[in-house]
């Protein structure tokens, strides 16, 4: 790639980058990373799949049922099958946003759907087992054949779990401090529960609003407001946002 | 007037004449508080000390329009994506639901040794806090040929109302092919993006209306609020239309002639239809009068809006000397609750937080793109200071740039209600 004669102080300067840009090494993954293993099974994906199959199709005879066909999934933005006309507005929120069904959002989404898009429609508990879900992402990668949405010319390491750590989500919220950080959002989310263009957040279950803030802290969705709302609230912030908003809905 | 029948104490929107023989206030032993200015700050600050007070506090809301028509979302009514009615919006909500006491007349005086306010109408009012909030006003002399009187030909449009309507009249007005010409506003001024969304907005109206007009703008500042978006979008949609003259070219040396409607740019003369000056501002007058002023602005502590002139007196919004925060209606309603929060305990002894602001700033460029920029903050002894922040990016998709255009009508909504219940 580069001529032969290469110095040391050109070996730092030219080869160091290039290795950090063809991504990481495996060797180095944390215990908590998640991979596709080289050897994810197909046949087990296809088992897999028969949850999904209820609503999903895939495959030559596929066709919009509950939920929208799965087959050129890798790589496409959230809501934008053009024939499905059931996505749920926050869904389609979130596809206007900037949100693309890339390797790490799939698993992520398809691990608890509404930790990604909290008023998704789809309603699923989700594949818990990482070796289950990586099954199934190896079978469902066979319907997309487009040479970009293959995985292997992008890093396969995957974004740290995606649940939020139980310590995190039994964090006891004081209401009367929430109600005070309230007043931060509820110049946009109304507080008598009026959508205008916004969502609303009023009675949300405490772990759904956590679990959400924590998404946009993780940068995990992609609305710029409420990454820079989210980031600078510690964990305990979030659960008394969460109780207070909760009461609301009482 | 009526007693509200449940019976809040001094509850209803009063007269100035009335206040003399007040109903009920005279016996109230309450704490007593007087919000100066009904607007972003004012009305927020009002509603949520009467709010979360639970009756604890009396507030006194001095506002001289019935109808309050915000600055924001003024320049969307221009373009025509919104009607007049809808930006306007009434104080009967905070009489009738807060029990705040809304006066419609000029606060024209502060005795602080007293702790009293005079209005225009005759009446002085005592307070334990005083909250001033009066927005801006124009430095007098501040672009050579322009004072109030001239206001009618060459409408500021800057404080919303009658002027947005009459801009805009005159924008629908102009012949053929003419000049709209705008005179932008130094550093420090409300609404930084403010001026260049109007021209965006104005440009989308001439499209459908006069296609072959020209905006010019006259700007004393080198760089502005969004810039390389603001140009990026004219350039998409108003390609030709808009030209700006800045400081490298004569824009801080300007004069205008309203009776002859021309701007003369670094002593060449332009023949312009209508002329849109937006002059430099400082603090409401009010704030000067209280004496809560230094220099042009209200300095002020950022953890708790509090005057650095006077213990009893906040300051809030435009006026105030708000560090990294820019003047806007966000800011404003932002650090009206942390000065709800900090009266409130001051008052009544309930728990205050530490200080948190930020502020969201969306303009609408043309039919569903919209650009934002915004940022957190926090209070520290010197300021109130910036932690974190995002801004648009040129190149954007257009269903973001749609997004943020539904965001902005969700916040305006949002902000609606916050501030008039």
């Amino acid at each position: 790639m580069r001529g032969e004669t290469i110095k040391n102080r050109f070996l730092k300067l030219v080869l160091l980058p290039v290795i950090v840009l063809f991504g990481y090494m495996p060797a180095f993954a944390q215990s908590s990373q998640f991979s596709i293993e080289a050897g994810a099974n197909i046949e087990a994906g296809a088992k897999v799949f028969r949850l999904c199959m209820s609503c999903h199709m895939v495959g030559d005879k596929a066709k919009n049922r509950t939920g929208p066909i799965l087959n050129d999934l890798f790589g496409r933005p959230a809501a934008s099958v053009k024939d499905y006309k059931r996505y749920s507005d926050a869904m389609i929120r979130a596809g206007a946003g900037g949100l693309v069904w890339d390797l790490d959002h799939i698993n992520w989404y398809i691990e608890n759907p509404k930790s990604l898009v909290s008023g998704t429609r789809m309603i699923f508990k989700g594949v818990k087992d990482p070796i289950d879900r990586s099954n199934l992402i190896e079978y469902l990668r066979q319907f997309s054949d487009n040479p970009a949405n293959i995985v292997e010319a992008e890093p396969t390491i995957l974004a740290t779990d995606p649940d939020v750590h139980p310590s995190i989500l039994a964090i006891v919220g004081d209401p009367a401090y929430g109600e005070y950080l309230s007043g931060e959002c509820v110049t946009c989310h109304q507080i008598d529960g009026e959508v205008d263009g916004i969502p609303s957040i009023i009675g949300w279950n405490e772990e759904d609003f956590v679990i959400a803030l924590q998404a946009y802290k993780t940068e995990h969705r992609t609305h710029e407001v409420m990454i820079m709302t989210a980031r600078r609230l510690s964990d305990e912030e979030i659960a008394a946002l969460a109780t207070y908003f909760k009461t609301l809905g009482d | 007037m009526k007693m509200n029948r449940r019976g809040f104490l001094g509850a209803g929107i009063a007269t100035a004449a009335t206040l003399s023989a007040p109903m009920g206030i005279a016996a109230s032993t309450n704490p007593k508080v007087v919000v100066i200015g009904g607007g972003a700050g004012g009305a927020t600050a009002a509603r949520y000390i009467a709010k979360d007070s639970k009756g604890a506090i009396d507030v006194i809301l001095i506002e001289p329009t019935k109808t309050y028509y915000t600055c924001f979302f003024s320049n969307l009514y221009i373009g025509g994506f919104r009607d007049y009615a809808s930006i306007g919006h009434s104080y009967g909500k905070l009489a009738s639901k807060y029990g705040i006491n809304v006066v419609h007349d000029w606060a024209i005086g502060v005795d602080k040794e007293a702790k009293t306010v005079s209005l225009a109408g005759g009446a002085s009012i005592p307070y334990d806090a005083l909250v001033i909030s009066p927005g801006i006003d124009f430095v007098e002399g501040a672009v050579a040929g322009w004072d109030l009187t001239s206001q009618n030909a060459m409408p500021h449009a800057y404080k919303a109302g009658s002027q947005t309507q009459l801009l805009k009249a005159q924008i629908e007005a102009m012949p053929d092919g003419g000049t709209f010409a705008m005179v932008a506003p130094p550093n420090p001024y409300r609404c930084p993006p403010g001026p260049y969304e109007r021209v965006s907005m104005a440009a989308s109206l001439l499209k459908k209306i006069n296609p072959s007009a020209k905006i010019l703008i006259v700007d004393p500042k080198a760089k502005f609020s969004k810039q390389g978006l603001f140009e990026e979008a004219w350039s998409k949609y108003y390609d030709g239309m808009i030209e700006r003259v800045g400081p490298d070219f004569g824009g801080d040396k300007v004069e205008v002639r309203p009776d002859a409607m021309e701007v003369v740019i670094d002593g060449e003369v332009e023949k312009v239809d209508v002329c849109n000056v937006i002059p430099a501002q400082k603090a409401g007058k009010i704030a000067d009068l209280a004496g809560v002023t230094d220099g042009n602005w209200a300095p002020v502590s950022a953890h708790d809006m509090r005057s650095k002139l006077d213990a009893n007196i906040y300051v809030l919004g435009d006026s105030s000397q708000q560090g990294d925060m820019p003047k806007s209606g966000f800011s404003a309603n932002s650090q009206a609750k942390v000065c709800a929060m900090a009266v409130r305990a001051s008052l009544i002894g309930s728990a205050a937080f530490p200080a948190k602001f930020s502020n969201t700033c969306w303009s609408l460029v043309e039919t569903d793109d919209g650009i934002k920029v915004g940022a957190t903050y926090e209070a520290t002894d010197e300021k109130i200071a910036k932690v974190d922040g995002f801004v648009s990016k040129t190149g954007e998709d257009a269903a973001l740039r749609k997004q943020n255009y539904e965001d902005s009508v969700g916040w305006y909504a949002g902000i609606a209600s916050d501030m008039f219940g």
